[in-house]
């Protein structure tokens, strides 16, 4: 019975992560369109909001090529191994009081730890297309998540120091609005290694389209590259939703349930900076990008870490 | 020792600014090898022009570089002319020259914006194309065409301005340099953007010369070279214009010497509309069927590559004996190799498009 339980409950956060993603999607080409002299989608439901409904049941029908060369069980499911832990990390963002869908005692290291999975998805994505631009884009992904998840640790790290537990939930309770100052520069390091995390513009590196096509989903078409992106987007709206929680004081920020609803706002706001920094920055080197993270990121965040220790210990 | 990775980059790639492919050998991510492999554009055309006469070469040279097509129609209508001694009127010549700096904007236009999208700026890419589609609006209106003109013509244009179209042009003008300003901004003053093209592929001033560079890839690296004004033809000596030059011979350079160039043509598009006449603008009994005298010609004009040089050579029927192009993007583009060896592969497609070659210039 709760196997069965547990099956409705994945269906159900997929359909909603599906649906964030296409909601998502939409947004960011409005935002694109916005900042780049352009309309965007327009012709299929008011402003075009129809469109993702459109593109959907196209991606659905197309065909699933499977390159020759490629080794093809590892490319029929890398897309889900990259997909799922993100969908999985969804789970332990704390939406309410004393409410998350997931509520871990080590949650915070749950969503920290858990799409850190996903990296694996991308090396066999990467490897089985038999592709060497894919390669590149693999070997580049792996390189690039695995470091950031050092600063990016570090700044969530900061928050739970002062709030002295690693569950979600109870953060949520113990938070307080002077937070928000004191843990504003490991927001910054969050947001920006979110962003480096999930393979986004300004550091999509192991995709850049000029140099690497697409990377390690260069191979990938219709359904499959489509899970490629519900996984970018689930990750983006994921990153945004816990870093509103964690450093914004989500639902905290009013009473009952419109709790609810300035928590979401202040994720999708999160999101629309995410796009707003993707349409208008250039794309970083492999090396730019990794001396930026050990050196610039990694020290700011250490430095934030002792300073919310001291405040902790001072308190 | 590391392994050495042979990655085939293109003729099919997003940056490889047309069909070049480029088989680059890669130490991690640094390329120790590039051999460009040119000719998936070559249609012939030199071999093609001796089978047709001279008027019906035009068509053709449209066709070489496309993307700025009234300098190939110039270039070849001041090579016939000179073969077959043919007097263009002076307002043909203003209208040269006016289109030929729209075009001039134009492509740089698909420079300046694309090298921002070599380094993922493909907003830059939006803004410099809005601004491409104004100058394309413009030629429509003169000629009908908006990419393959054949308005240049042996003898001087192939139609007068209509109504309105200089107040357009003016308006254009007016207005071009301000939206170059904000690229400038937002592109070149990026911190990113800076890193990413500063210090990339530098071209020193001799290697410019020595390997044939010219246009905005030998002024990026302050070869002050242009043909406008060290062997000015046309009514070029009568305007006045800067030639921006760039110092250091880096990617950031060559690619803001074109911005630069696009502002100076609105001055030189100014100028040219102050000083126009009214009169013909095609030279008298220039015949259907030009049969010059037996012997050659070579004229070049600036392109907006570099100089492009057209040479023919007259056995005394009405079609070119022999017809070849001096193509800038084809001695540019050589440069690849000395540039890109050392520097990363994300640095070989920045490069690539700092020299901004056309393939169909490239490959004829």
């Amino acid at each position: 019975m709760s196997f069965l339980w547990g099956m409705l409950w994945g269906v159900a956060a997929v359909m909603v992560i599906a649906g964030g993603a296409i909601v998502g999607v939409w947004w960011e080409r409005k935002v694109s369109a916005r900042i780049q002299l352009r309309l965007g989608p327009q012709q299929i439901g008011p402003a075009g909001s129809l469109q993702m409904v459109a593109d959907v049941p196209k991606l659905l029908f197309k065909e699933d090529i499977i390159p020759a060369a490629a080794d093809e069980p590892f490319f029929r499911y890398a897309p889900l191994a990259v997909f799922a832990p993100i969908a999985m990390s969804v789970a332990v963002i704390p939406f309410a009081t004393g409410w998350a869908p997931f509520d871990a005692t080590a949650g915070a290291l749950f969503f920290l730890a858990v799409p850190s999975i996903s990296v694996l998805g991308i090396l066999f994505s990467a490897w089985a297309s038999h592709n060497t631009l894919s390669a590149i884009g693999g070997v580049r992904a792996a390189a690039q998540m695995v470091s950031y998840e050092v600063p990016r640790s570090l700044s969530v790290l900061s928050v739970l120091v002062l709030a002295g537990t690693l569950r979600p939930v109870a953060v949520m309770d113990a938070w307080e609005w002077w937070w928000i100052p004191a843990t504003f520069v490991g927001f910054i390091v969050y947001l920006i290694s979110s962003i480096a995390e999930m393979n986004r513009g300004p550091f999509d590196i192991p995709e850049a389209e000029s140099e690497l096509v697409a990377g390690y989903f260069a191979d990938y078409a219709g359904i499959r590259w489509a899970v490629f992106m519900m996984g970018e987007y689930g990750g983006m709206i994921a990153a945004s939703l816990f870093g509103a929680a964690m450093f914004l004081g989500g639902f905290r920020l009013l009473p009952g349930a419109w709790g609810v609803v300035a928590f979401i706002a202040v994720g999708a706001v999160l999101m629309t900076i995410i796009m707003w920094m993707k349409w208008t920055f250039p794309r970083l080197r492999q090396d730019q990008l990794m001396t930026f993270c050990w050196t610039i990121l990694t020290p700011i965040a250490i430095v934030q870490l002792f300073a919310a220790g001291v405040i902790a210990a001072w308190l | 020792m590391t392994e050495e990775l042979v990655v085939n980059i293109g003729p099919s790639h997003p940056s490889t600014h047309g069909v070049c492919r480029m088989v680059t050998t890669l130490d991690g991510e640094i390329v120790r090898h590039v051999e460009v492999v040119i000719g998936h554009l070559h249609r012939g055309i030199e071999k093609m022009a001796e089978n047709r006469t001279y008027l019906q070469v035009v068509p053709l040279t449209d066709r070489l570089d496309y993307v700025g097509s009234m300098y190939a129609n110039w270039a070849y209508c001041r090579a016939v002319e000179r073969l077959a001694g043919i007097r263009v009127p002076e307002r043909a010549e203003y209208l040269r020259v006016i289109v030929c700096e729209l075009q001039r904007i134009a492509s740089h236009m698909m420079s300046v914006g694309p090298a921002g999208a070599d380094v993922g700026a493909t907003t830059a890419f939006m803004y410099t194309f809005a601004q491409r589609e104004q100058v394309v609006d413009l030629f429509e209106q003169l000629c009908g065409a908006r990419l393959t003109y054949n308005y240049v013509r042996p003898g001087g244009v192939s139609m007068d301005v209509p109504e309105g179209w200089v107040d357009n042009v003016r308006a254009f003008c007016r207005s071009h340099p301000s939206a170059m300003a904000e690229v400038d901004r937002f592109l070149f003053g990026n911190v990113i953007a800076r890193q990413r093209m500063k210090g990339i592929g530098v071209l020193a001033p001799e290697d410019a010369v020595a390997w044939g560079a010219s246009g905005p890839v030998a002024r990026g690296s302050g070869v002050s070279w242009d043909l406008r004004r060290d062997d000015s033809y046309s009514v070029y000596p009568r305007l006045d214009f800067d030639i921006p030059l760039g110092s250091n011979g880096d990617c950031y350079d060559r690619a803001r010497v074109r911005l630069w160039e696009a502002i100076e043509s609105c001055r030189i598009i100014e100028q040219a509309l102050d000083q126009i006449e009214p009169g013909p603008v095609m030279a008298e009994a220039v015949p259907r069927l030009i049969t010059p005298r037996p012997g050659e010609a070579y004229d070049h004009i600036e392109g907006a590559r570099g100089s492009l040089g057209v040479y023919l050579v007259s056995d005394g029927t009405p079609r070119p004996y022999r017809m070849k192009v001096r193509s800038p993007a084809f001695c540019n583009l050589a440069l690849v190799p000395m540039l890109a060896e050392g520097h990363t592969l994300s640095d070989l497609v920045v490069i690539l498009g700092s020299l901004d070659p056309v393939f169909g210039e490239v490959d004829r």
